[in-house]
C-alpha cells in the first residue's frame, strides 16, 4: 500500500534560483479520485512556484469547499494555508490580503464554490481587484457531494446520473471580464504546457488574474454526452494561441513574424507573449474578449488561452491608498504617531 | 486542441517516421529493467528471493537461488557480485542493496532441503560423461544433467571436490561446512567421482568412449617474477601466491614468516595477505603496481585486509629479490607514478628517487593467472589461440572437437564462480542437445511469466513502499579471534531483523509498469504522480531525440525508454525505466487501470529445468 510518496526523486531533478527542487513545492499525497483533473491543476501550480523562485512561506492558500476546494493540501506544503466555508474564499482572501500586501494568494474554488453558493463574494473580489490568482477547478458539477450539476454544467450536458442539464450554464469568465477583472483566461487540466505559463502569468500580475480550467471530474462527470469529460473538452477545444511567459531577468530571444504574435509586460517587467493563432485577436480590447467568447461557445467550442490582459491594473491597495506595509509590521509609533503629527494634519484642514 | 496538438498543427510537416513503440513481449526487455538479474551472469532473480526473505520464507528464497547459481551459501559469502553495481538502488540512493549478503540470510536460515532436490532417475538414459576438474564449472554440468539420467564421472586432482572454491578461498571467508554441504547436494545425486585422479591425457581420456567430455580445469597457473634478480637464489622464500593458498588449504603449509610481502593488487593477494596474517606474519604488506584506486581487488575486500592491519603501498614496482647467503632478506622497488595519455591509457613512470628497500621473510606473488593445458594433445583438433587459450564457441562453449565442450575458467581465461555457474549451465544445455543429436546452437527460451501484482484499490501483492534506510553493515567477529584461527569466518552475517531491513529497501525491480494503450484517457495522473518524474506525454520522435524531450532527461543510454503507442492526441506516452522506483503510484493513480504492476518472472533456461516458476509446484515442495 502506497499512500505514503516515496522520498527518493529524481538524482538530476532540477534545482531553481532559490536552490529548491520541485519536491520542496510538493503538498502531501493526494486522496482525490486516481484521474481527477484538479490533480493536474496542483502539479501545474507546483511546476509554476517552482519556475518562478517563489519562496514557498512567501505564499497563502485559500479555499473554500469542495474536492478542488481540498487540494491545497496536495501542493505549497510549506506555504501558508486556509480552508475557509463553502463559497467564502474571496472573503478570507480580501482579509488576508488587506493586513499584510507582500503575501502571494492563491485562491483555489469550484464551480459550485465560485458559480453557486459563492457567486455572492465572487463579484465582488472581481470588482474590488484583489491582488491574487483566482483559479476555478471547473467540472460542471459537485464532485464532493457526489456529481449533482453545477451552475457551469452546460444546457443539455448529461453527467454520470443520465439526465440532461434543463438549465443555461453561468460562463465564469464572461461574468468575470463583466465585473472588471484584469486578467481572464481559461484553460485545460490536460494542458500544462498552457497552464503553467497562465499561472505563472496571474501569479505576477498586479491585480484580480482569474483562470477557468477546465478539470474532469473522473468520478462522475466523465461519460459520455457529457461537455466536460477528457475527450469532449480535447475533441471541442479551441486556443487563442500559445501562451509563454519570459520572467523579468530573461531576455527574448525568439522572434514571430509581427501581428502573429503580441508581448504584454507586466508590473514586474516579465512578459506575458501569445503567439497568436488569429492574427486579429488583441488580449487588451475587453469586449473583443467577451465578443469571442461568444462566438466559440455559439460554435460549441470550448475557447482557452489568455483571453485579456490589463497591464495597467490598479490593485485594491492601490485603489484604497492603504499602508505600503503589512500591518503586523506596523510599530505603535507607526499608528499612533503622536501629538505633532495630528497638529499637522488639523493644520492641513485650515 | 491540447497544447500539444497546436504545437503540432504549428510544426504541420513534420514527418515522424523514424521511431517505434517498445515491444514488451520480446522477453529481454522487462529482463533488462531488473538491473540485478540482468546483470548476474547466472541471471539469478534477486528481487523475487529478497522478498521471500523479507517474509522470513528461507527455504523458498535458497531454492530460488539454487536453481539459478548452484551454490548459494558460498556465493553469498564470496560472489563477485557484478548485481551490486548495477543494482537500480544505487542510481537513486547511496548505496546499492546488498544483495550478496542477502544471499547468505537465506542460505544460513534454510530448512531441510532434501526433499525439494531434483530426482535422479534410476534408470539411466545410457550416455556417459567425463567432467576434468571438480569446480564450479563441472559440478553445475553434474548438476543440471545427473536429474536427466547422464553417468558422470568426475575428475579432479586433489582429494575434495570445490576446485578454487576450496583450495583458494581461505575459509574464513568460506567456511568448509558451507562447501561441503553444497558440492554435497550434486555428490550425492550419484555422481562417480575420481578424485586424486589428475587427468594427463586428454587422448587417453577420449579412448574411453565417452559421449561428451567437460573440460572445467580452471586457470590454475600462477604467475612468476622468473626474470628478476634473486628469483632463484632465494626460490626458497618466494612462493606463487595460489599454490602457497591451496598448500595452505590442504594443510601442507601451516605457518609463514613474520614479515610478509604480498606483491600484486588482486583478490589474491587479499587473501594471501589475510590468509599471512593468520600463519604468523605480523608485519604483512600489499605492494601494488598500481595507484590505489586502480587495484583490481573489490573495495569491500581491500578494506577487509586494511581492517587487519595490512598496509597497501601503491605505486611500487618490484625490481630485485634481495638475498644473504641463500635467504631472502628483502625485496626492492622502483616508485612510480601513473601518466594517462589521452586515450585513457595508462604508463608507469619511474620517479626519480632511490629504491626503496623492504625488509621481508617471505614473499607472495599474487600477480595473475593463466591457462595451461599441457595435458591436452596438440594434435587431436582441439585448437588454441597464440596464448594457449582454446578457441571455444561462446554461445555452446563447445571447442574445435565437437564431443568437448570448456566451461568456467578454463574456457575464457580466469573470471569468477558466478560466471563458472553460468558456463555450466549452458554447457550442459549444449552437452544435453548434442547427445540427443539437436542443434546445439538453438537454445531454448527463457522461461517467462507476466502476472498482475494488483490486489485492491491501493493494495498490492508486493510491498510496494519505498524504504528510506541507508545499506546496513554486515557484522565482523572480533579481529583478536580471527587472527589468530585460520578458520573462523570474519563475517557474521546479517541477523533476521538486518535482513528484513536490508530487503526492504530493494525496489522490486521485476514488478513492471506495463501500459496498455487503449485504456489511457490522458489525464496525466501517473506523470504527476510519479516521484523520479519517469513518464512524459509527448509528440514521437526518435528515441535519441526523445531522450533529451523528457520531464527529467533520460541521459542513461543503457536503460531503456518505454514508448507506447500512438494515443488519441496523437501523442506517445514515454516511460525513462532508469530511475523507476517500481513504487505503483502510476498505477494506483490511474483511474482506468491502463498501469497495471506486473510480477516479471525471467528464468533461464537450464538443461533439466525444474520449475521453480510455478507457485504451485513451490507451494507443493513447502
Ligand atoms: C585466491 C583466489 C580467490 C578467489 N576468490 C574468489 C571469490 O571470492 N569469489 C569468486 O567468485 N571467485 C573467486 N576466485 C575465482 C574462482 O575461484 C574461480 O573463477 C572459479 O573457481 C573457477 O571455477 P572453475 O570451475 O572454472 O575451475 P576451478 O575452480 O579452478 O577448478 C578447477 C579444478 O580442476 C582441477 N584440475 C585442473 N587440471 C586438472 C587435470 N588435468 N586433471 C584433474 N583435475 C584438474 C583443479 O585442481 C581444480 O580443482 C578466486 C580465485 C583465487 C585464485
Ligand atoms: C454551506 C454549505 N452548503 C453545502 C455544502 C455541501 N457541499 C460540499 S462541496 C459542495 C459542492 C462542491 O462543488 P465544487 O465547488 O464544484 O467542487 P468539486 O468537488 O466539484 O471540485 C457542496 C454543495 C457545504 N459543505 N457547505
Ligand atoms: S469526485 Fe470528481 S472532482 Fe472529486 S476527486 Fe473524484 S474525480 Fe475529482
Ligand atoms: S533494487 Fe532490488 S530488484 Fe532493483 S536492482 Fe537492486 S536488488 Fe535488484
Ligand atoms: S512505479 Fe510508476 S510512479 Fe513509481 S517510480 Fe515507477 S513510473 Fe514512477
Ligand atoms: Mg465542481
Amino acid at each position: 500500500m502506497s499512500y505514503i510518496r516515496p522520498k527518493i526523486r529524481h538524482p538530476e531533478t532540477p534545482i531553481n534560483d532559490i536552490g529548491y527542487t520541485r519536491k520542496n513545492y510538493e503538498g502531501s499525497l493526494s486522496t482525490l479520485c486516481a484521474g481527477c483533473g484538479h490533480d493536474s491543476i496542483s502539479a501545474a501550480i507546483v511546476q509554476a512556484c517552482f519556475e518562478l523562485n517563489i519562496e514557498p512561506h512567501k505564499v497563502a492558500k485559500l479555499s473554500g469547499i469542495g474536492c478542488s476546494s481540498k487540494t491545497p493540501t496536495y501542493f505549497l506544503g510549506n506555504s501558508h494555508g486556509f480552508n475557509s466555508v463553502h463559497g467564502r474564499m474571496p472573503s478570507v482572501a480580501t482579509g488576508a490580503n488587506m493586513a499584510n500586501r507582500d503575501m502571494i494568494y492563491i485562491g483555489v474554488s469550484g464551480d459550485g464554490d465560485t458559480a453557486s453558493i459563492g457567486m455572492g463574494q465572487f463579484a465582488h473580489v472581481v470588482r474590488r481587484n484583489l491582488n491574487m490568482l483566482y483559479l476555478v477547478e471547473n467540472n460542471g458539477c459537485y464532485g464532493l457531494t457526489k456529481g449533482q450539476d453545477s451552475a457551469t454544467s452546460d444546457f443539455e450536458s448529461i453527467s454520470k446520473k443520465g439526465v440532461p442539464n434543463p438549465f443555461e450554464a453561468i460562463d465564469l469568465c464572461g461574468i468575470a471580464l463583466q465585473l472588471g477583472a484584469t486578467m481572464v483566461a481559461r484553460s485545460f487540466s490536460g494542458d500544462k504546457e498552457q497552464l503553467v505559463p497562465l499561472i505563472k502569468a496571474a501569479l505576477c500580475h498586479e491585480g484580480f488574474a482569474f483562470i477557468d480550467v477546465m478539470s474532469p471530474c473522473v468520478t462522475f462527470n466523465n461519460n459520455k454526452g457529457s461537455t466536460k469529460s477528457y475527450e469532449y473538452v480535447r475533441d471541442h477545444i479551441e486556443t487563442l494561441g500559445v501562451v509563454d511567459f519570459v520572467p523579468m531577468k530573461d531576455e527574448i530571444t525568439t522572434h514571430y513574424k509581427p501581428g502573429s504574435s503580441q508581448e504584454v509586460t507586466l508590473h514586474d517587467g516579465s512578459v506575458v507573449r501569445l503567439q497568436k493563432l488569429d492574427e486579429d485577436y488583441d488580449p487588451h480590447d475587453r469586449r473583443a474578449a467577451l465578443d469571442k467568447l461568444k462566438e466559440s461557445q455559439e460554435q460549441g467550442k470550448e475557447l482557452t488561452g489568455l483571453l485579456y490582459l490589463d497591464p495597467d491594473s490598479k490593485e485594491l491597495h492601490e485603489l484604497l491608498g492603504t499602508t505600503q506595509r503589512p500591518l503586523r509590521s506596523l510599530t505603535e509609533e507607526d499608528l499612533c504617531p503622536g501629538v505633532n503629527v495630528l497638529e499637522k494634519i488639523n493644520l492641513s484642514f485650515q | 486542441m491540447s497544447g500539444n496538438r497546436i504545437n503540432t498543427a504549428i510544426k504541420k510537416n513534420l514527418v515522424v517516421s523514424d521511431w517505434s513503440s517498445t515491444d514488451i513481449a520480446n522477453p529481454e526487455y522487462f529482463h533488462k529493467v531488473v538491473d540485478c538479474q540482468y546483470a548476474c551472469p547466472a541471471h539469478t532473480p534477486v528481487p523475487e528471493y529478497i522478498r521471500l526473505i523479507a517474509s522470513r520464507r528461507y527455504t523458498e528464497a535458497y531454492m530460488v537461488n539454487w536453481e539459478s547459481n548452484v551454490f548459494p551459501g558460498v556465493l553469498g559469502r564470496t560472489c563477485d557480485r557484478p548485481c551490486e553495481p548495477a543494482c537500480r538502488r544505487g542510481r537513486v540512493d547511496e548505496e546499492p542493496v546488498a544483495i550478496c549478503r542477502l544471499k547468505r540470510v537465506a542460505a544460513d536460515n534454510r530448512g531441510d532441503i532434501t526433499d525439494l532436490l531434483p530426482e535422479i532417475p534410476k534408470n539411466k538414459n545410457g550416455k556417459k560423461i567425463a567432467l576434468v576438474g571438480a569446480g564450479p564449472a563441472s559440478l553445475t554440468v553434474a548438476r543440471d544433467l545427473m536429474p536427466l539420467g547422464y553417468q558422470i564421472d568426475l575428475y579432479d586432482e586433489n582429494a575434495l571436490a570445490g576446485g578454487f572454491m576450496r583450495s583458494q578461498i581461505p575459509s574464513f571467508r568460506l567456511p568448509e561446512q558451507v562447501l561441503d554441504d553444497e558440492i554435497g547436494y550434486i555428490l550425492s545425486m550419484g555422481v562417480d567421482t575420481h578424485f586424486k585422479t589428475r587427468v594427463n591425457s586428454m587422448t587417453e581420456l577420449m579412448s574411453k568412449n565417452y559421449d561428451a567430455i567437460f573440460v572445467g580445469t580452471g586457470a590454475p597457473r600462477g604467475k612468476d617474477l622468473a626474470n628478476l634478480s634473486g628469483r632463484k637464489e632465494a626460490d626458497a622464500n618466494i612462493h606463487i601466491g595460489i599454490d602457497w593458498l591451496g598448500s595452505v588449504a590442504f594443510e601442507h603449509i601451516t605457518s609463514i614468516g613474520k614479515r610478509v610481502v604480498v606483491l600484486g593488487g588482486g583478490n589474491t593477494a587479499m587473501d594471501c595477505c589475510r590468509t599471512a596474517r593468520r600463519l604468523g606474519g605480523e608485519d604483512v604488506k600489499v605492494i601494488v603496481r598500481s595507484p590505489f584506486s586502480e587495484m583490481k581487488a573489490s573495495p569491500w575486500e581491500k578494506e577487509d585486509a586494511i581492517h587487519e592491519d595490512i598496509p597497501i603501498l601503491d605505486n611500487h614496482v618490484p625490481k630485485a629479490f634481495i638475498h644473504e647467503n641463500g635467504r631472502l632478506t628483502g625485496v626492492e622497488f622502483e616508485k612510480v607514478k601513473a601518466v594517462y595519455a589521452e586515450d585513457g591509457s595508462r604508463k608507469l613512470i619511474p620517479l626519480d628517487e632511490k629504491p626503496v628497500l623492504i625488509p621481508c621473510d617471505d614473499v607472495l606473488m599474487a600477480i595473475g593467472q593463466e591457462n595451461a593445458f599441457p595435458w591436452i594433445e596438440k594434435d587431436i583438433g582441439i585448437d588454441f589461440d597464440q596464448w594457449e587459450v582454446p578457441l571455444i564457441d561462446e554461445l555452446s562453449f563447445q571447442s574445435s572437437l565437437p564431443n568437448i565442450f570448456f566451461g568456467g575458467d578454463a574456457a575464457f581465461g580466469p573470471k569468477n564462480i558466478i560466471t563458472a555457474v553460468a558456463h555450466g549451465h549452458q554447457a550442459a544445455i549444449s552437452i544435453d542437445a548434442f547427445c540427443k543429436g539437436k542443434d546445439i546452437h538453438d537454445r531454448p527460451a527463457p522461461l517467462t511469466n507476466l502476472i498482475s501484482q494488483k490486489m485492491g484499490v491501493h493494495e498490492w501483492a508486493y510491498h510496494s513502499e519505498v524504504s528510506d534506510d541507508d545499506r546496513f553493515l554486515v557484522a565482523q567477529a572480533d579481529k583478536n579471534n580471527t587472527l589468530v584461527d585460520r578458520k573462523l569466518e570474519v563475517e557474521l552475517g546479517f541477523d533476521e531483523q538486518q535482513a528484513f531491513a536490508e530487503a526492504q529497501r530493494c525496489l522490486n525491480c521485476d514488478i513492471q509498469t506495463v501500459f496498455e494503450e487503449v485504456k489511457c484517457i490522458e489525464c496525466d495522473a501517473c506523470a504527476d504522480v510519479c516521484p523520479t518524474d519517469c513518464i512524459t506525454f509527448t509528440e514521437p520522435e526518435t528515441e535519441e531525440t526523445l531522450r533529451t524531450h523528457l520531464r527529467a532527461p533520460a541521459t542513461n543510454q543503457e536503460q531503456a525508454l518505454y514508448i507506447s503507442q500512438v494515443l488519441p492526441t496523437s501523442r506517445v506516452l514515454v516511460k525513462d525505466e532508469d530511475v523507476c522506483l517500481h513504487c505503483g503510484l502510476c498505477a494506483e493513480r490511474c483511474p482506468t487501470a491502463a498501469w497495471d504492476m506486473q510480477k516479471f518472472l525471467y528464468n533461464v533456461c537450464k538443461a533439466g529445468q525444474i520449475n521453480l516458476l510455478d507457485p504451485l509446484t513451490r507451494n507443493r515442495r513447502n
